[in-house]
């Protein structure tokens, strides 16, 4: 960290952090101008640059500078805020400083990242966004969080594998849950597969392990044929309706898991030859090997050829990403049918093949055992054709030097991926966020996996992307374990930016009253007049009352008309230094 | 405190400092729009440096009073990436939002501004590409209002 103290003569003692991110905002930002052009200004009396502000190091570093330098104002110029306000807000009361008085600017996401092409523009920007965060920050008053108590039970809705096993975590840490599935049975899609990638496991087996380990635990409250209908409440706090049965239910919650998994896709009729007798989907294709004896038979006939085609609804356009279960799925249920009858000649047409970490031993095992594979181009699928009942597949073969192959199967098994299940009642209902894939969007892969943007909500299982029962499952405790983590403690801290009244600014006209549909704003005496008051418990702080107010008089914590209005001439100071 | 340059923002004022087309002020919301205008970043989708974002909780508590003081003060648009029918806390945040863009039209009209400084269009937690389209859009049709200008 290199280092540039200036003693100021201003009121307040602000420290401003700026972070290259490891290049990801020094490679497009002049980190060293942005902090000679912010050391002057008035207030603040440390500026610095460090390589990751978030690092062990540096957090230590500022709560030291907090300390030794009496800061009441903290700035860190880094990432977006939905990323590192927890933490440095962590920082500011280590250092002894109120959390509240600390301002993240947003010189990453919006700035050096959205102007990869513009150096000098990025520069003169980073400077005005840490510019009108010391001027938000000037203005800050010290907050404390409002703490209220919790209900200690959660709600997950999905039971397959990552909903059961989140609500049997949940169960053994002493909360209550509900769990709420919308087919007759849990199990979700493991429930209705034979042996399992890897090891083998029985999926009617696991699912009905788990639903005796559920029936087992008294806390645990199943619905099924059940579906939520409405969320409404505060943090901590939660109301949320079901529908079962014909009945409506309220359940009184304070977190909500969401495991509802995933849709297999369904090809296109003609996509390689879909519709025609013996093409079949991998969902398909399990469930025979499933209730097929041995040897195996389609439509009366012993099956003796197959062909697998990978990657179908997968890796183009429409579905972008890779489905990670199928590859891994395919071979194994080549093992399978080699195991049943050894015979049964089996061609695997495939892009890349993915079966990932120790997947890859099937991979492995399934060539030693005779299964044919070969490679097609991007741009040069196989072609399915079907006449007069039999199937015929030509693919050309990139292993063998691009020779055109045909196959005469009896089966061709379309090797489908996952995509999002049609949810969109449940994505209203707890205004669960959709990424662009169609799947449900955690706030950060790597370090909030299992969180949303909704406060309460966490995702868990294959409705966050493609998972294999073993990173479901591992995602559904880390819901869990989010989720008892706030409802182990009894009482949630509530943000106390919430709005305040000027009352000798307050007429008493009532206008704001009409404009809280939470009810937490009243008129109360005061003297002679009558002025508006809040409720801080019951106030959202969305601010939607302050517009609303003729006089002026409403103010939001942390967004006051001060604060936004110097940040506003903040941002537009000429950024030349 | 540094001065603040005293000229309106009509598209009189002095240029932008960073580059030299329109200075825009984004009105965003913490939960719904600025993750999207987040996306449009960790994508790496460019739009001008000129925009700048203040975010807060919810698009029903953006003041018209903030919006004329922004372009009296430099700034050639304000841009109000509203949360919509998404917005966790208010249902008519909508309406709310419409009202308050009719109440700072009428203050900009008041004070001689251009009405065409005033944009909304509803962002969503991923809507990273409509953002830099409608921001882009917004900044060149602010150019070509300084162009009649002078
Ligand atoms: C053919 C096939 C073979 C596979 N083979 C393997 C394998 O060998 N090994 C492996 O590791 N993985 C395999 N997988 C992947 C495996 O199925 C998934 O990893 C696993 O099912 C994900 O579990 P989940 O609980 O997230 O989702 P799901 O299994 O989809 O369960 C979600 C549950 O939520 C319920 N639900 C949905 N919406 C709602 C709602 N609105 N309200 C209430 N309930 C709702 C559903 O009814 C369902 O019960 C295979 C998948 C397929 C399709």
């Amino acid at each position: 960290m290199s280092d540039q103290v200036t003693p100021s003569p201003g009121k307040r003692r602000i420290g401003v952090y700026v972070c290259h991110c490891g290049g990801n905002i020094s490679d497009y930002v002049d980190v060293d101008r942005v902090i000679d052009a912010v050391k002057d200004e008035a207030d603040v009396v440390v500026a610095r640059d460090a390589m990751f502000t978030c690092s062990d190091v540096t957090q230590e570093e500022i709560a030291k500078d907090i300390r030794e330098q009496g800061l009441d104002g903290l700035v860190v110029a880094s990432c977006s805020p939905k990323l590192h306000t927890t933490t440095f807000r962590g920082v500011a009361r280590r250092g002894g400083l109120n959390p509240y008085q600390y301002t993240q600017a947003n010189i990453r996401e919006q700035c050096s990242w959205a102007h990869t092409d513009d150096r000098e523009g990025a520069t003169g920007k980073a400077i005005s966004l840490v510019r009108a965060a010391v001027a938000r920050t000037r203005l800050s008053e010290p907050l404390e969080p409002l703490v209220v108590e919790t209900t200690g039970r959660a709600v997950v809705v999905g039971g397959g594998v990552a909903g059961m096993r989140a609500a049997i975590g949940l169960a053994d840490m002493g909360l209550g849950v509900f769990l709420v599935e919308r087919e007759a049975e849990l199990g979700g899609w493991v429930g209705d597969l034979p042996k399992m990638f890897p090891n083998g496991t029985d999926g009617h087996e696991l699912a009905r392990r788990l639903q005796d380990e559920i029936h087992r635990r008294p806390a645990i409250n199943v619905f099924t044929r059940a579906e939520v209908v409405e969320k409404t409440g505060t943090y901590g706090n939660y109301q949320v309706t079901v529908r079962a049965g014909g009945e409506q239910i309220r359940l009184d919650v304070g977190q909500v898991i969401v495991a509802t998994g995933f849709a297999s896709y369904e090809p296109e009729p003609g996509e390689f030859g879909y519709g025609a007798p013996g093409v079949v989907t991998l969902a398909d294709f399990t469930r025979m090997l499933d209730e097929a004896g041995s040897p195996l038979v389609y439509h009366g006939r012993p099956v003796k050829t197959i062909a697998y085609i990978y990657c179908v609804g997968s890796r183009n356009e429409t579905h972008p990403y890779c489905s990670r279960y199928c590859c891994s799925a395919a071979v194994h249920a080549s093992l399978l049918v080699t195991a049943a009858d050894p015979g049964v000649r089996q061609y695997h047409l495939y892009r890349d093949m993915r079966t990932y970490g120790r997947h890859e031993l099937e991979y492995i095992e399934s060539r030693r055992r005779g299964s044919v594979y070969m490679k097609f181009a991007d741009d040069e699928p196989p072609l399915v054709t079907s006449d007069d009942g039999s199937l015929r597949v030509t693919v050309r073969d990139l292993l063998t030097g691009g020779d055109q192959l045909a196959i005469g199967p009896d089966l061709v098994v379309l090797v489908t991926g996952m995509v999002p299940r049609d949810n969109a009642e449940l994505t209203t209902a707890l205004k669960l966020p959709v990424g662009l894939d169609g799947f449900f969007n955690e706030i950060h892969p790597k370090l909030r996996p299992v969180e949303t943007v909704v406060d309460g909500v966490s995702i868990c299982g294959a409705c966050q992307g493609p998972k294999t029962v073993a990173e479901s499952v591992a995602s559904g405790l880390a819901a869990a374990a989010q989720a008892a983590a706030v409802l182990k403690r009894g009482v949630a801290e509530l943000d106390p930016q919430v709005t305040f009244v000027h009352p000798e600014a307050c007429t008493g006209c009532g206008q704001c009253v009409g404009a809280c549909p939470y009810s937490a704003i009243s008129l109360v005496e005061r003297g002679p007049a009558k002025v508006a008051s809040i409720d801080a418990a019951a106030c959202k702080g969305c601010g939607g009352c302050v517009p609303s107010c003729p006089e002026d008089a409403i103010d939001l914590a942390g967004y006051t008309d001060a604060q936004i209005r110097s940040m506003i001439d903040s941002l537009l100071v000429g950024s030349e230094t | 405190m540094t001065p603040v340059p005293a000229h309106a923002g009509t598209g009189r004022g002095p240029r932008a400092p960073h580059g030299g087309g329109p200075r825009v002020l984004v009105f965003s919301t913490n939960g719904i729009s600025d993750p999207g205008i987040d996306l449009a970043g960790s994508s790496h989708m460019h739009y001008p440096t000129e925009v700048v974002v203040i975010s807060l909780p919810c698009t029903s508590g953006v003041k018209p009073s903030w919006i004329l003081h922004a372009l009296e003060r430099g700034f050639d648009g304000v841009f109000i990436a509203a949360d919509g029918e998404e917005c966790a806390y208010l249902q008519d945040c909508s309406e709310r939002s419409a009202g308050i863009v009719e109440r700072a039209q009428e203050l900009m009209e008041a004070h001689g501004i251009d009405g065409r400084r005033l944009r909304m269009a509803a962002i969503c937690s991923v809507c990273a590409e409509p953002f830099t389209r409608q921001v882009r859009a917004f900044a060149g049709s602010l150019a070509g209002l300084a162009e009649v200008a002078a």
